[in-house]
């Protein structure tokens, strides 16, 4: 069980990390300054197995990876959003930051409510209401990169061409 | 058979692809840059596997350059040493790498590249497939010589007429992203075809494939032609064909440039596009010229134009960048740096300059730009409670000359 971290369309990786912050490769050190600028209390208030729900395209803007290593280590579970900005995505499954996708949740949870997500499922639960959401599932080789905890795991055991098989 | 981003993919497999297929390719190129590197070398290093070809790894310095702060210079430090370790040979400090990697021959017609840079959507007006992704992709790529793509349906802009005098690709590319939106070509590859473009110079050919996306684009591509030709052939570089055959766009989008006027985008998101007219007249805090979006020999030229002989408000700052070293010479060469500096404009180092927020020029609270940038985003140019406008080099100058946002058919 975790709470809801809600945001709108369109959130961009420099409200989630602006660019002057990018000086460290420290997990830490960037998650101290996500949402910084938009959502001053986001690093002081998020605790470890919360989640970050949103509208569309969240992630726009930069290839910065700083971003989700910084909405990782803040210790967000899984952000759950209508739509994902293409290189925001990769970068989420890349490094392991689960992501999902659903339509529907947004508009049936408000910020600060508490809600459990089953990550193998796909489900997510609102826990004052009951209901649970399915979200959208993953081609299989993405499926593969996931399971691993990221594309740097896979690749350690793997060679790349065996995600060919999950095509 | 197939669109330009489709012609790419089958090439490459010699096999036909589709829109929709996911397809393990080798990467021609993999491009980084300070900001990005670091990280990429770290996911490298936690793969465990040795640097698979060092000769297909570009790196250039330009976000930050010269380092600007003890950190940048770690992380740059980092960087270096791991350039010298493993021997890559192409390591540039001479500009914004988009410009670099296009005047130096890494940009092909059919190439696939990546680069560790959202803007890399910008080699696909030499018909290359570039793509910005982040650092552990980088790394992937280091590590293994290739990537997966999911090969993209294409948005087709169909745009002809002619600009107006005062009017430019910059204008162009901001009236499709406000009609397109900010999101609304996520995933897609976006072609730009018709009159207008076949007739456009190389360096607004760049302008346009730049911005691909700020709509979503997985990239921007123009189909070769003569111009693409007698670009790459001028340096000596090899030309191939690359255009679509009998293509099936997911849409088409028609555009006419004949009534089109200089646009501005607004705060804080680039699909806020509206006419100069409606913020003719607002103050103006600083006025900066360049990036890879605007920082070329055929943007320094409009500015030049307008500077010639005048004289700007030193209480405004009016910051000049030009995109690379290359730029730079032939800018002083015909004279424009001269002019520029006459004028009172600050002309700083090649580089990404004020646009990541680090040096060169970022803002106080308060403080509006307006910038030839392809981002209006909060904070990205220092603080928060500044604001940010995109415009054209022609807007830009004009704004800078009359210390508010100013429509350059009045100057011009």
């Amino acid at each position: 069980m975790g709470k809801v971290f809600r945001f709108s369309d369109d959130v961009n990786t420099d409200e989630i990390i602006p660019g002057r912050y990018n000086v460290t490769t420290d997990p830490k050190a960037l998650a101290e300054h996500c949402f910084f600028e938009v959502r001053t209390d986001f690093s002081k208030t998020v605790k470890g197995g919360d989640f970050i729900v949103a509208g569309e395209n969240f992630g726009c803007g930069s290839s910065r990876e700083h971003a989700p290593i910084a909405i990782k280590a803040s210790g967000i579970k899984a952000v759950i959003a209508k739509s994902f900005a293409r290189i925001f995505y990769r970068n989420c499954i890349n490094i392991g930051l689960p992501i999902m996708i659903s339509d529907e949740l947004y508009d049936l949870v408000k910020d600060g409510e508490d809600i459990e997500v089953n990550l193998k499922e796909g489900t997510i639960k609102i826990l004052k209401t009951g209901k649970v959401v399915k979200s959208k599932g993953f081609p299989d080789f993405i499926l593969k990169i996931i399971d691993a905890g990221g594309i740097v795991n896979f690749l350690k055991n793997h060679d790349i061409g065996e995600l060919e098989d999950g095509i | 058979m197939g669109t330009v981003a489709e012609e790419i993919f089958s090439m490459k497999l010699s096999r036909d692809v589709s829109a929709g297929e996911i397809v393990l390719v080798d990467i021609d190129v993999t491009m980084s840059h300070d900001n990005t590197t670091p990280l990429a070398i770290k996911a490298l290093r936690n793969t465990g596997k040795p640097l698979y070809d060092k000769n297909r790894i570009v790196i250039i310095f330009d976000h930050v350059q010269p380092p600007a702060s003890v950190e940048s210079a770690t992380l740059q430090k980092e960087v270096l040493e791991f350039i010298k370790k493993e021997g890559i040979k192409n390591f540039f400090r001479e500009g914004i790498c988009h410009q670099v990697l296009v005047e130096r021959g890494f940009v092909l017609p059919g190439r696939v590249i990546i680069g560790g840079d959202s803007h890399t959507c910008t080699y696909g007006a030499l018909g290359a497939f570039g793509t910005g992704v982040g650092s552990t992709d980088i790394g992937v790529s280091y590590a293994t010589g290739k990537n997966w793509f999911r090969v993209p349906e294409t948005f087709y802009f169909d745009v002809n007429g002619s600009f107006a005098k005062g009017v430019y690709p910059k204008d162009l590319i901001l009236k499709i992203i406000g009609k397109v939106g900010a999101r609304g070509a996520t995933y897609k590859a976006c072609e730009f075809g018709g009159k207008t473009i076949e007739s456009m110079a190389m360096g607004d050919r760049l302008t346009l494939t730049n911005m691909a996306i700020e709509m979503g684009g997985k990239t921007g591509l123009i189909k070769t032609d003569k111009v693409t030709e007698n670009y790459l052939k001028s340096r000596g570089y090899p030309y191939k064909e690359i255009v679509p055959k009998d293509p099936n766009y997911e849409k088409i989008f028609e555009f006419d440039v004949d009534d089109l006027t200089p646009q501005v985008a607004v705060s804080p998101k680039v699909d806020n596009v509206y006419p100069v007219e409606k913020y003719a007249g607002t103050d103006v805090d600083e006025v900066f010229i360049g990036t890879c979006t605007n920082g070329r020999i055929e943007d320094l030229e409009i500015v030049a134009r307008m500077f010639k002989g005048k004289k700007l408000n030193p209480l405004l700052k009016t910051i000049i960048v030009p995109a690379s070293n290359e730029i730079y010479f032939e800018a002083m060469n015909r004279g424009y740096i001269k002019i520029f500096m006459d004028a009172g404009a600050m002309v700083c180092n090649p580089g990404c300059g004020p646009c990541i927020g680090r040096h060169q020029g970022v803002l106080a609270p308060g403080d509006r730009a307006l910038t030839t940038m392809n981002r209006n985003f909060i904070g990205r140019m220092g603080s928060d409670k500044g604001e940010i406008i995109i415009a054209s080099p022609a807007t830009a100058a004009a704004t800078a000359l009359n210390g508010k946002i100013t429509d350059p058919r009045e100057v011009i």
